[in-house]
């Protein structure tokens, strides 16, 4: 059985996690060894479909299933980790590629061996120079102890994984704009269908993964998709790192069971809000987030994929951004969109245009020159650009406006005069 | 015009590393560490860098140039031989970036975008860095790559800001020599 504790950020337990001996010594690329020597590569896809395990970028995918989805008429195959963790509020990643990063590197191995890809990038933010340059050292540390490169465990099976970095653009977090970045090219979304499991990287099929997902596996392969089912819900099993952060007296990373409350996270955990301050609203997915308004029935909600929807949020990559009562809600959206106003590819127009309006109009509510019906305007050029973006970022930048004016109108009308936060105001 | 082989003699190791990445047949997913590879020489990538690694791929120059224009982290005129980027998203700003910013940049006497008098650091906002239980926080960028401050007061920045000033008289002469090299 797995240790007591920790899943995912067994560092915080284990010193020196991210040396190789010490990884080993504790049970780490038994699972690789296992699959590698001992199940067909479906079998492994079919342990991790049996676990339930949902992709822990913000989809919530399957992961199984996404595996199964590969396409075995054409070859090769590829793996791709998706490392670009840039959603604002999101820090989940790094902290296990520092702490814990050969349980990862084994998830990516794992995942390659399912799929029978004999090559694997990991794809991280340009900004993670240092994580990537580790990465590298522990990957040439893996090859030569055998964990990588020719015939591994004696069979036939033969993988190589390599890093690459992105270079400031969030948009790159997209799976199928990481891939055109990782061909060299401007990291803009594909039109899809046809999706990555059929026309992936160089146009083969190719799984896309995030790190923390990846990290989930060797456990599922060592102790089993039951084992793994004890936590969590039925409908989201397994534990999940919530990433804390904004008014609250400790930020930071929490592994916990998906289904726990808001509740827990945000005062059990991150010990409440400073200066007595009350909750005003959760960002539960980062600056993706709608604003769910943390009544009561809202702190009690259980951080799933299936609970958070009905009090009117997305749980998204669970980067759960704590709003207190000091805060401006105007100030606030004018951060989210400038930040997706900044980050547009520009490839589509909805969202190029969308969220340059958005922009000017979140700029002149703040600054006091709005004219009466601009917050109606703002609300909807959001609605105008629902549903007719290529991808997820135009989509998402709508959330925090439209529900913020939704759930908080009368700080808008009042927008001019207000503070911008109890923080800033100097 | 002949071709230009300035970062291929002098990286020579460096280049067929970051082309052994990748398949044979895909070379050209080798143009991002390229680019990194050509502005960690001198901070920022000249128009005869841009050409040299369009041909090491066997794509045109506009397609590289594109590229540093698309991706923030690459630069196409020369800054600050320190750039420290501040990262003012709506996490840090909970937790007083903003303010940060603007007071490093006051007691410096610069603008947000602008660099010190000396050119030793350029000071900018930029996007959330992955690291936001940690604000205010930076990222400080050199030639020698990329480095994250974290739990930041204004007079820890200044301080550090202090140091690079001391270390750095020499390293700008060297700058400068690699500089004319690479033009040359």
């Amino acid at each position: 059985m797995a240790d007591n504790g920790y899943v995912l950020l067994r560092h915080r337990e284990i010193p020196d996690l991210d040396s190789l001996e010490v990884y080993r010594k504790h049970g780490g690329f038994q699972a690789l060894e296992k699959a590698v020597t001992r199940m067909k590569p479906a079998e492994v896809t079919e342990v991790v479909k049996a676990s339930g395990l949902r992709g822990r970028g913000g989809a919530g995918f399957p992961t199984g299933l996404k595996w199964a989805f590969m396409d075995n008429q054409i070859w090769p195959h590829y793996v791709v980790a998706n490392a670009d963790e840039s959603e604002p509020g999101t820090f989940k990643d790094r902290e296990i590629m520092e702490g814990n990063p050969y349980q990862f590197l084994e998830g990516v191995a794992i995942c390659a061996y399912a799929v029978q890809a004999h090559l694997a990038y990991v794809y991280l933010r340009g900004e993670f120079w240092q994580i990537a340059e580790r990465l590298d050292s522990h990957l040439a540390a893996m090859e030569a102890a055998g964990l990588l490169g020719e015939r591994l465990f004696g069979s036939d099976y033969s993988l190589r994984i390599r890093t690459h970095l992105g270079a400031g653009a969030y948009i790159c977090g997209e799976e199928t704009a990481m891939l055109e970045s990782l061909e060299g090219k401007l990291g803009q979304p594909r039109l899809r269908p046809p999706f990555p499991a059929t026309f992936g990287l160089y146009g083969k099929p190719t799984v896309v993964n995030n790190v923390e997902t990846l990290t989930n596996v060797p456990r599922i392969i060592e102790f089993g998709a039951d084992w793994y089912r004890s936590m969590g819900t039925e409908k989201s099993p397994g534990p999940k790192i919530f990433s804390l952060s904004g008014c609250v007296n400790k930020p930071g990373n929490y592994e916990l069971p998906l289904g726990t409350t808001f509740r827990h996270l945000i005062f059990e955990c991150g010990g409440g809000v400073p200066e007595g301050n009350s909750v005003k609203a959760i960002m539960s997915a980062g600056a993706s987030s709608s604003l769910i308004v943390a009544n009561d029935q809202a702190l009690d909600t259980p951080m799933d994929y299936e609970s958070v929807p009905n009090v009117g949020g997305q749980l998204g990559s669970a980067s759960v951004i704590v709003i207190d009562s000091s805060v401006s809600i105007p100030w606030l959206i004018n951060k989210t969109v400038h930040f997706f106003r900044h980050e547009s590819c520009g490839k589509c127009t909805p969202c190029r245009e969308g969220t340059f309006w958005m922009g000017h109009l979140t700029q002149r509510i703040l600054d006091g020159t709005a004219k009466p019906e601009d917050v109606d305007l703002l609300y909807d050029v959001g609605g105008q650009m629902r549903g007719k973006c290529l991808c997820a970022l135009g989509e998402f930048s709508i959330e925090a406006p439209r529900s913020s004016i939704e759930r908080f109108r009368s700080e808008f009308d009042l927008a001019p005069s207000q503070p911008k936060t109890a923080v800033d105001q100097g | 015009m002949l071709e230009r082989k300035y970062l291929a003699e002098k990286y020579p190791q460096e280049i067929q590393n970051i082309l052994d990445k990748y398949p044979a047949e895909q070379r050209r997913s080798a143009v991002m560490p390229l680019l990194y590879l050509a502005q960690r020489d001198k901070m920022y990538i000249n128009r005869e860098d841009l050409q040299e690694i369009g041909d090491i791929l066997g794509i045109t120059l506009t397609e590289v140039a594109s590229l540093v224009g698309f991706y923030t982290l690459y630069y196409d005129q020369p800054k600050g031989v320190y750039h420290i980027q501040v990262c003012t998203d709506l996490p840090c700003a909970l937790r007083g970036a903003d303010r940060f910013l603007a007071e490093l940049c006051d007691r410096l006497g610069i603008q947000p975008g602008e660099t010190t008098p000396d050119g030793l650091v350029t000071i900018e906002p930029v996007m959330c860095l992955a690291a936001c239980d940690k604000a205010p926080m930076f990222q400080l960028q050199s030639g020698a790559g990329l480095t994250y401050y974290e739990n930041q007061t204004v007079e820890n920045a200044l301080s550090l800001i202090e140091q690079l000033r001391k270390d750095a008289s020499g390293r700008r002469v060297s700058a400068r020599e690699r500089g004319r090299d690479g033009n040359g």
